[in-house]
């Protein structure tokens, strides 16, 4: 079997969701291990990490609030993704994959909002300005609200996996505009400064823990999306027994 | 595909007034602001398109949700899915074009009249107004999105409005920088009115064709 057929195998395996499980359980432990290594070694990184000559101790709150905003976009494209999975390949995780991700989505993009607005107000000398970047992340917190409010709306899991995974498609114009909001306008938030053509503008000293720390975070938000899944699957398994309970014992009553 | 655009602004039309209501609660909103901000002719004349703005968005968003919802309670909606399955989004299109033309082409009529409430000049006048005229299709084309994937709720109206509204952003900033670039002498208005109409024609693809999937999804 050549390496592309067995990795939809393996795709195709974990549409199983008894496998899903068994995968979930084992993987866990690990994750979440890993994710606290990464976090309290971050944690301790950045505080040994240099004071910035300008911004003093306040450039700390970088180290939290630049993995935030990358997960929150990240969070998006992985609903993208699942949307896709829904759409094209009717996955029968995609959907529950994109339902548990948007609330843990829609908390990481109000943390990178609230962490930017605790370091834009000593630095800039104002809680929020209505600049681009701002606005365009602000924007997608409301997508994530809006595409939950949805979710929720519809009782047939099914039908609401459909009309969420349209909305997310749509919504994902956004992330590209919050990706080159600072390139194309002329911002108050500065241009990207880790991920650019040539090299990084940051400090070793500095780009050493933050990387550690977005690591940490990524592993986190891996954790709790896959304990977020295991629940869904567990959650809709339950209903389905009551269902099924509920019918049995109508059969039961009608004899 | 005319006869549809017939039926549906006939439909329209008959239908109880709702682009009546629209216009009048374009007017309630218009007529809201110098209250809110206080009759200073001056501020009024400065901020009255994008006032126009808001207001003609917030009323668009009103009969959005009868969108498809009337045809679907008639059965109709059925009918046109199974039709011609490869054309739904163009039957989508027409769609939203016969519901601008009906709710929402009034509004841009009266944006002028509301203008001269705001104390506005000629020239902003017939700048917001050309504006409003090419930006709000975009508005319709996203609605129809909302208005599609919420079709199977029965109080969807209030979801579909906060659904849109984060993605209707682009086209009431575009919208208003270009009205913004007629009034003002340092300010350009070709760049932002021919961004606007790019979001208009993008959205005129994109929006039916998502609505035609989930129309598709809902269909049962």
């Amino acid at each position: 079997m050549n390496s592309a057929a067995s990795r939809s195998g393996r795709w195709v395996d974990i549409a199983n969701p008894t496998r899903f499980l068994d995968l979930a359980g084992r993987l866990l432990p690990w994750l979440a291990g890993l994710s606290t290594l990464a976090l309290v070694a971050g944690l301790w990184m950045s505080f040994q990490a240099p004071d910035d000559y300008q911004q003093g101790s306040t450039v700390k709150i970088m180290f939290i609030h630049v993995p935030f905003a990358w997960l929150s976009m990240m969070c998006y494209t992985i609903m993208t993704l699942a949307a896709l999975g829904t759409l094209v390949w009717r996955h029968p995780l995609a959907d529950v994959s994109a339902k548990a991700a948007a609330p843990i989505g829609a908390v990481f993009t109000a943390l990178a909002l609230i962490t930017g607005s605790l370091w834009g107000k000593p630095m800039w000398g104002t809680w929020w300005v209505w600049d681009a970047r701002l606005t365009s992340v602000f924007v997608l917190f409301l997508m994530y609200l809006g595409i939950i409010a949805l979710n929720r709306a519809m009782d047939d899991a099914a039908k609401a996996a459909r009309a969420t995974a349209i909305i997310t498609l749509v919504g994902f114009i956004n992330i590209p505009i919050i990706k080159f909001s600072v390139d194309w306008w002329n911002t108050l938030h500065q241009p990207a400064s880790v991920l650019r053509a040539g090299g990084s503008t940051i400090d070793g000293s500095m780009l050493r823990p933050l990387l550690v720390m977005a690591l940490g975070f990524t592993l986190l938000f891996f954790t709790l999306h896959v304990m977020a899944m295991r629940n869904e699957i567990w959650r809709r398994r339950i209903t389905a027994m009551r269902r099924i309970a509920a019918r049995g014992a109508e059969r039961g009553r009608a004899e | 595909m005319m006869a549809l655009f017939v039926r549906d602004v006939r439909l329209g039309l008959r239908a109880g007034g709702g682009a009546l209501v629209a216009v009048l609660f374009f007017l309630a909103v218009i007529a809201i602001v110098p209250f809110a901000v206080g009759p200073d002719l001056k501020l009024l004349a400065r901020i009255g398109g994008a006032m126009l703005w808001i207001g003609a968005l917030l009323a668009s968003l009103l009969g959005l949700d009868r969108l498809f919802q009337a045809d679907r309670d008639d059965g109709s909606l059925d009918l046109l899915i199974m039709a011609d399955r490869h054309l739904l989004p163009v039957t989508v299109l027409v769609k939203c074009l016969a519901h601008w033309f009906v709710s929402v082409l009034p509004l841009v009529l009266a944006a002028p009249l509301l203008g001269l409430f705001m104390n506005m000049e000629p020239k902003a006048i017939g700048a917001t107004t050309l504006t409003l005229l090419v930006g709000t299709p975009a508005i319709t084309f996203i609605g129809a999105v909302g208005a599609a994937v919420a079709v199977a709720l029965p109080r969807g109206g209030l979801l579909v409005s906060i659904i849109i509204l984060p993605l209707t952003i682009p086209v009431l900033i575009f919208g208003v920088s270009a009205a913004y670039g007629a009034m003002d002498a340092s300010a350009a208005f070709l760049p932002p009115f021919l961004i606007l109409a790019a979001i208009t024609l993008f959205f005129a693809v994109l929006g039916p064709i998502a609505s035609a999937a989930a129309l598709r999804g809902s269909a049962d």
